[in-house]
C-alpha cells in the first residue's frame, strides 16, 4: 500500500516540473521583457536598460534564472501584481475561499440532483423518467456555461426578481472576513441577514457551475447502476425477498457508487476551468476573476501564479482521488 | 454441372455487407442519433449556403433599426425575422454566418488534433523509451491545467487574440485524449500475433506502423474525434465570450453572446438566440456522437 501511494507521487513530480517550466516560460515567450514594459514608449538608455537587466537578474543564463525561479515558488513568493502591487500569493489566498465555497456548493448541487436522477433513471430504465433524466443531462452536458448563466440571471434575477445579479453579498453588510467563507463569517458574526444575502448570492453561480458536473454525474450513476443491477447476488438478495428500495440502496447503490466518487473527484479541473466563466458573469471574488482581469490586464505574474497554484491545487485532488481509488479498489492497485 | 451454376449464387449471398452498410443499418436504430445527423446536416447546409440564405450581410449596420426585436414581438420588423443586434445588424444572418466560425473551428481542431494525436501516440508506442516518457509527461501536463485555464494562457503567450489562435489553443487543450488513446491501443495492438507475423515477414517501420496496426486503433479515435468537436466548439466560444477568441466584427457565436452581455435586461435576444444555436448545434453533435459510439464500438455501447 505505501509503495503504491509513493509510485503515484512520484509519477506526478514531472508534472510538477513542467508547471513551473511552463509559468516560467510564460515570462520569456511574451514579446518585450520587463525592462521593456517598465521603460514605455519613449525608450530607455542602453546603460540603464543594462544595469536594469542586471538588477533584475535577466542578464544572467536561462537554467540558472529557472532555478531561482524555483527556488522563489518553493518559499512560497510568487512575485508582485503588476497592478495593484500586492504580493500574488497573498492575493491569491484571500480570493481563493470564495472559489471554493462556489466550487463545494456547485458540487453539492450536481450531487444532490444528479445522483439520485441517475438512480431513478437506472431503475426506471426505458420509461419516461429515465428518458426525461438522459434528455436534461445530454442539454447540461452540451450546455454553453456562460450561456447558461446569463439565462438563469435574466429569469430568477430580471425577470422574476428573486436573486441578486452579482458579487458575493448586498453592499450593506460589512462582515468581517474571518475564513474568507462567506456563509461561515456571516454566521460567526451571527448576522442572520447578511447570511441569507450570502446564500441568495451564492444559488445562481452554483447552479452554473453545477449543471456540466451534474450531466456527468447523472449519465455516470445510470450506467454505472444498471451494471452493477445486472449482477447475481442483486437477484439473490431480490429472491431473498428484501423489498425493492433496499435492495437498491443498500446493495446496488454502494457498489454502484465507487465510479462515481471517481468521477466526482475528476470534476475538480471541470470545476476550475468553469469557476472562470461563473465568477466573470457573477462578478465573483474568486480566482478565476483575478486571472481573467491578470490576462487582459497583462498582468504576468498575477497569470503566472494563478496559473501555478491552480494546476497544483487539480494535481493534488487528481492525485488523492486516484490514490482513493486504488486503496478501495484493490484490482488497481495491485495492477501496475 | 448443376452444382457450377449453384455456387456463385450462394457466395453472393453469404457475402458479408460492406462496411459502410452494415454501419448504417446499426446507425439507423438509433431515433436520436439520427434526429442529431439530421439537425447537424441542416446545420453544415446553413453554413455552406450561408451567402445564398442569409437575408443581409453579417456586417451590415442598419442604423434606423438598431436593438429591433424579433418579427414576432411588437415593434418586430419581418425583414429582420429574428431582430437585430445593438449596431443594427440582423441577427438571422449572423447567426447563419456564425454557423461557419463554429463548424470551422471545431473541424479544424478535430484535424489537426487526430493528425498530431495520432502521429505522436503512434511514436511514443513504437519508440518507447525515454521518447515514451517525454511525450506521455507533456500530455499529463496539459491534462492537469483546467482547459480553459491553459487555453487563455496560450492566447496570451500568442498575444492578439483571433480565430486563428483559437484554434491553436484548443487543439493544443485536446491533444493528450488522442495521444493516450492511440498510445494505449497501439501498444496492445502490438502485443498481438498478427503484428509479430507482420515483423516477421519483414514489414518496414513506417508500414507496420501505418498499415498494419494504425487502422485496428481508428475506431475509438472517431468516436472520440466526433464528441471532440462538440468541446472544441464549446471552447471556442468560451474564449470568444470572454474577447479573446475571434474578435469584432466577426460573427462567431460565443462573441455574440459576450458583446450582448449588457443588453441581458433589455434586449435579451441579443445574447439568448446565438447562445441557443450553440447549444442546438452541441447537442446535436453529441447526439450523433454517441450513435457513432454504439454503431462502431459496441464494446463501448452503454448499457
Amino acid at each position: 500500500m505505501f509503495t503504491f501511494i509513493l509510485r503515484r507521487v512520484a509519477l506526478i513530480v514531472p508534472t510538477f516540473i513542467g508547471v513551473t517550466l511552463l509559468a516560467f516560460a510564460l515570462i520569456h515567450l511574451i514579446p518585450g521583457d520587463p525592462v521593456e514594459n517598465l521603460s514605455g514608449e519613449r525608450g530607455m538608455d542602453p546603460a540603464r536598460r543594462e544595469r536594469l537587466l542586471h538588477e533584475f537578474g535577466l542578464d544572467r543564463p536561462l537554467p540558472l534564472q529557472y532555478l531561482e525561479y524555483v527556488g522563489q515558488i518553493l518559499r512560497g513568493d510568487l512575485g508582485t501584481s503588476l497592478t495593484t502591487h500586492e504580493k500574488v500569493s497573498e492575493e491569491f489566498l484571500t480570493l481563493f475561499p470564495a472559489t471554493i465555497e462556489l466550487a463545494f456548493f456547485a458540487l453539492l448541487f450536481a450531487v444532490c440532483i444528479g445522483l439520485p436522477a441517475g438512480i431513478v433513471a437506472a431503475v426506471k430504465r426505458n420509461t419516461v423518467a429515465d428518458y426525461a433524466v438522459m434528455g436534461v443531462s445530454l442539454t447540461g452536458y452540451s450546455m454553453p456555461i456562460f450561456w447558461w448563466a446569463l439565462l438563469l440571471i435574466l429569469f430568477f434575477s430580471v425577470q422574476l426578481g428573486w436573486t441578486p445579479v452579482s458579487g458575493r453579498i448586498a453592499v450593506q453588510y460589512d462582515v468581517p472576513a474571518v475564513t474568507g467563507f462567506m456563509l461561515f463569517d456571516t454566521l460567526r458574526a451571527g448576522d442572520v441577514g447578511a447570511f441569507r444575502s450570502a446564500l441568495a448570492h451564492l444559488i445562481l453561480p452554483s447552479v452554473a457551475l453545477g449543471t456540466i458536473p451534474l450531466a456527468v454525474i447523472a449519465r455516470m450513476t445510470r450506467s454505472s447502476m444498471l451494471e452493477v443491477l445486472r449482477e447475481d447476488y442483486i437477484r439473490t438478495v431480490r429472491a431473498k425477498g428484501l423489498p425493492r428500495w433496499q435492495v437498491i440502496i443498500v446493495h446496488a447503490l454502494r457498489n454502484a457508487l465507487i465510479p462515481v466518487i471517481t468521477v466526482i473527484g475528476l470534476q475538480v479541473g471541470l470545476l476550475l476551468s468553469g469557476a472562470i466563466l461563473t465568477e466573470t458573469i457573477f462578478s465573483w471574488p474568486g480566482v478565476g476573476n483575478w486571472l481573467i482581469h491578470g490576462v487582459q490586464s497583462r498582468d504576468y505574474p498575477v497569470v503566472q501564479g494563478g496559473i501555478l497554484m491552480i494546476a497544483t491545487i487539480v494535481i493534488t485532488v487528481n492525485l488523492i482521488v486516484d490514490t482513493l481509488y486504488g486503496v478501495i479498489n484493490p484490482r488497481i492497485r495491485h495492477g501496475r | 454441372m448443376a452444382a457450377d451454376i449453384t455456387l456463385p449464387a450462394i457466395a453472393k449471398q453469404a457475402a458479408p455487407p460492406s462496411p459502410l452498410v452494415e454501419f448504417w443499418s446499426s446507425f439507423r436504430e438509433n431515433k436520436g442519433a439520427v434526429g442529431g445527423l439530421v439537425i447537424l446536416v441542416l446545420i453544415v447546409l446553413t453554413a455552406i449556403f450561408a451567402d445564398v440564405l442569409a437575408p443581409h450581410s453579417p456586417y451590415e449596420q442598419y442604423r434606423q433599426f438598431v436593438r429591433l426585436p424579433p418579427a414576432w414581438y411588437e415593434g418586430g420588423n419581418w425583414s429582420f425575422p429574428l431582430g437585430t443586434d445593438a449596431l443594427g445588424r440582423d441577427m438571422l444572418s449572423r447567426i447563419m454566418y456564425g454557423a461557419r466560425y463554429s463548424l470551422f473551428i471545431g473541424l479544424s481542431v478535430m484535424t489537426v488534433s487526430i493528425v498530431c494525436g495520432v502521429g505522436l501516440g503512434l511514436i511514443a508506442a513504437f519508440a518507447g523509451g525515454w521518447i515514451d516518457t517525454v511525450i506521455s509527461r507533456v500530455m499529463d501536463l496539459i491534462v492537469a491545467i483546467p482547459s480553459l485555464v491553459l487555453a487563455i494562457l496560450i492566447i496570451a503567450i500568442l498575444q492578439n487574440p483571433s480565430l486563428g489562435k483559437t484554434i491553436v489553443a484548443v487543439t493544443i487543450v485536446s491533444l493528450p485524449r488522442y495521444v493516450r488513446l492511440v498510445r494505449a491501443s497501439a501498444l496492445s495492438e502490438m502485443g498481438k500475433d498478427y503484428v509479430t507475423a507482420a515483423k516477421v515477414a519483414g514489414v518496414g517501420k513506417l508500414h507496420l506502423m501505418l498499415r498494419t496496426v494504425l487502422p485496428n486503433c481508428m475506431a475509438p479515435v472517431i468516436v472520440q474525434a466526433a464528441l471532440g468537436v462538440s468541446d472544441a466548439i464549446l471552447e471556442a466560444a468560451a474564449l470568444g465570450f470572454l474577447g479573446l477568441g475571434a474578435q469584432p466584427p466577426t460573427p462567431e457565436w460565443g462573441a455574440m453572446v459576450g458583446d450582448g452581455r449588457e443588453f441581458i435586461r433589455s434586449e435579451p435576444w441579443i445574447v439568448t438566440l446565438p447562445g441557443l444555436a450553440i447549444l442546438v448545434t452541441v447537442i446535436s453533435i453529441n447526439l450523433f456522437g454517441d450513435g457513432l459510439r454504439d454503431a462502431l464500438d459496441p464494446k463501448l455501447k452503454r448499457s
